[in-house]
């Protein structure tokens, strides 16, 4: 970690969420960005399309969405830290290549600008339809990590956290956005420093492995010298081809799941609100959560026992912090027909509840509140 | 009144070049086809309820891939021997059709599909916002392509599509504009007669994404082929046929960008007289090698 001062003067600024996600990836040092227009994210690459050129960076506007993260990933083994944002759709085109960009241990961020689905679906409305396709929509068996803002404050934040968790663990980090909060405008507070990670580089030293089989290994960039064999197919820590060896597949699927969640505890951010004394949780994100926080305040004022557990971290899934809410029953709103539920049932020791909103609506207070009390 | 097949009461702006266009396209055609049509305004103006304003079959195939899914319709159209009951006509943007597009056109070219694909070139995607595509002309100032300290916009020439199409041995090949219908109307009568695949692009002015005025969209589009910055030509079986001649005097491309707010920039800047000579290049150069003089 490295302080480093901001590059937007420290101040008050009236961003929306979308501004104040292309704000927060360059703080964070993103200096490339490939995409393809899609609502509701296209507001992300307009605003970089202006900014990058201003600090030096790169904006380049690809064919679709499959080549804009295959230049993400280029663009990363090049050295640089780069993004893109799409929406359900075109993450779907992007599927493969997550899986590659994974496989590869190659670090980037993918802001996914969620909006109701499936397919076209309503290109203008919120939803939370995505959370099982960036943790399970490319082949195979691995962990990524996904965070959830919910306000245009935390969009900025999450982008600099977002990038940081990419080089630290070289893998894909997604940013779980939704309509709402892609234009809503708030006030953000941008500060004078920030941390920031660097990409670890180490010389002679294997590029996809580590002694103990577990951890991250160093990353070194085309041109430092280093001898640089990269491919999706499964490798051993050298990167030569090794599909048939049942002990190298299997030493490299487990690792890139290992680095991930055996680090859950340094990932997982959580937050909670009249947790102590609660006798039932909501458990929320993103959006979503806002609402859960006003329900929970309104069931106080009617003299409930409800507390809230807001999730920022959705991927490694916060097992512990749910399993150990010491209530009788769990609520879990949603802005979709129960996905997080699921997960939440799978950990929690208690009865789960869903509570669902699929109109393309944002879910409202009264709406969580009436299913607590009935 | 006439009917049309392509009907009104759609949510198509003002002065939009490509309702105008897409219902030249399906009233020449007649009522004997199956349309398909990727992501994007067309798709979008067109389909709202309560009001579809397609007398034919309608597909909306994804962004991608309308000329797969037609390769489909048209593939079991005949395997269930039916081709003669409609013709296939694969519609999309110049996003959709020059970018994103691109790989699903060319294998419905290369395996010689009875079927005709339709590019309406409003030259960005207006759909999400004016952002620029492939078929984007020089210095356009777009959402992406913006126009500022460092940039003239955008800064990349169009796509080929023509070209590409003639590069996969496509039989028949046209430029068309909704400033001259009859001509539009006739291509796409030429082609359905013709048969394998068919390649015609369209020039659609929009307004919205322009910046002109809605009431100029014929006169703003006559003059991009007036200027020999849109030429409209047939090519068959790889060689040019048939080109429409500009008007003489030939007018300078300056009199087409100056009512157009995407290229304001051009007459505001220190350099911009540079930056319009080099578009004046580009239809000199299209003049030359089409033969439009």
């Amino acid at each position: 970690m490295e302080r480093i001062k901001n590059i937007l003067p420290p101040g008050e600024y009236f961003f929306e969420g979308n501004e104040a996600c292309a704000e927060g990836a360059l703080a964070a040092g993103c200096r490339f960005f490939a995409g393809y227009p899609i609502s509701p994210s296209s507001e992300i690459m307009e605003r970089l399309a202006r900014r990058l050129p201003d600090v030096g960076g790169v904006f380049i506007q690809m064919e679709d969405e499959i080549a804009s993260i295959g230049a993400v990933i280029g663009a990363a083994w090049a050295g640089a830290k780069a993004m893109t944002a799409t929406s359900g759709p075109g993450l779907t085109l992007m599927l493969e290549n997550i899986g590659y960009a994974i496989m590869t241990e190659t670090p980037c961020v993918i802001v996914d600008v969620q909006r109701a689905g499936p397919s076209t679906g309503q290109a203008t409305r919120p939803y939370q339809g995505d959370l099982m396709q960036v943790r399970w929509g490319s082949s195979g068996d691995y962990q990524i990590i996904a965070l959830s803002p919910w306000s245009v404050q935390e969009m900025y934040e999450m982008m600099v956290e977002a990038f940081n968790l990419a080089e630290d663990y070289r893998v894909p980090v997604f940013i779980m956005s939704d309509a709402a909060i892609a234009h809503l405008r708030e006030t953000c507070t941008v500060s004078e420093e920030l941390s920031i990670s660097h990409r670890v580089k180490s010389h002679g030293t294997p590029h996809f492995g580590t002694e103990d089989q577990l951890g991250v290994p160093p990353m070194a960039s085309f041109g430092e010298g280093e001898e640089l064999l990269i491919t999706g197919s499964t490798h051993d820590e050298l990167g030569y081809r090794r599909t048939q060896d049942p002990t190298v597949q299997k030493r490299l699927v487990s690792r890139l799941s290992e680095k991930i969640l055996r680090n859950a505890r340094d990932i997982i951010q959580t937050e909670g609100y009249f947790l102590e004394d609660a006798e039932v949780a909501l458990v929320a994100y993103g959006i979503c959560a806002r609402a859960a926080l006003e329900a929970t305040k309104r069931a106080h004022q009617a003299g409930l026992k409800v507390g809230l557990l807001r999730l920022k971290t959705l991927w490694p899934f916060p097992e512990e912090e749910i399993k150990g809410l010491k209530v009788q029953k769990i609520f879990v709103p949603e802005m979709n027909l129960g996905q997080m539920v699921r997960e939440a049932e799978r950990v929690a020791e208690v009865e789960v509840v869903s509570v669902n909103r699929v109109d393309g609506e944002v879910i409202t207070p009264g709406e969580i509140l009436e299913a607590i009390t009935t | 009144m006439e009917k049309h097949l392509f009907l009104a009461g759609h949510t198509a702006c003002y002065g939009c070049g490509e309702a105008l266009g897409a219902r030249l396209v399906v009233d020449a055609a007649g009522p004997d086809i199956i349309t398909t049509d990727a992501t994007g305004c067309l798709e979008v103006f067109t389909t709202r309820w309560p009001q579809s304003a397609w007398g034919v079959p309608f597909i909306h195939s994804l962004f991608e891939n309308s000329a797969a899914i037609a390769s489909g319709v048209e593939a079991a159209l005949k395997a269930l021997g039916r081709q003669a009951e409609a013709k296939v006509i694969a519609q999309g943007g110049d996003g959709g059709t020059a970018d994103i597009g691109l790989q699903a056109l060319s294998g419905m070219f290369e395996r010689g599909h009875d079927i005709l694909y339709v590019c309406y070139d409003n030259e960005a995607y207006m759909n999400t916002g004016v952002q620029r595509s492939g078929l984007t002309p020089y210095d356009s100032d777009t959402r992406t392509s913006p126009a500022g300290k460092v940039s003239w916009g955008n800064r990349f020439l169009k796509k080929d599509m023509p070209a590409i199409a003639a590069a996969h041995g496509v039989p028949y090949i046209a430029t068309a504009t909704v400033a001259y219908p009859k001509d539009l109307e006739a291509k796409v009568k030429k082609a359905l007669k013709i048969t394998g695949p068919k390649y015609v692009q369209v020039h659609v002015p929009c307004p919205l994404g322009w910046k002109s005025d809605p009431a100029l969209t014929v006169k703003v589009a006559k003059l991009a082929a007036d200027t020999g910055l849109y030429p409209i030509f047939e090519m068959e079986n790889g060689v040019i046929t048939k080109v429409r001649k500009i008007s003489k005097p030939q007018k300078p491309v300056a009199e087409y960008l100056k009512i157009q707010g995407r290229f304001a920039h051009l007459f505001k800047k220190t350099g911009g007289e540079e930056e319009i000579k080099k578009i004046q290049e580009i239809a000199d150069a299209n003049i030359k090698r089409y033969g439009l003089a």
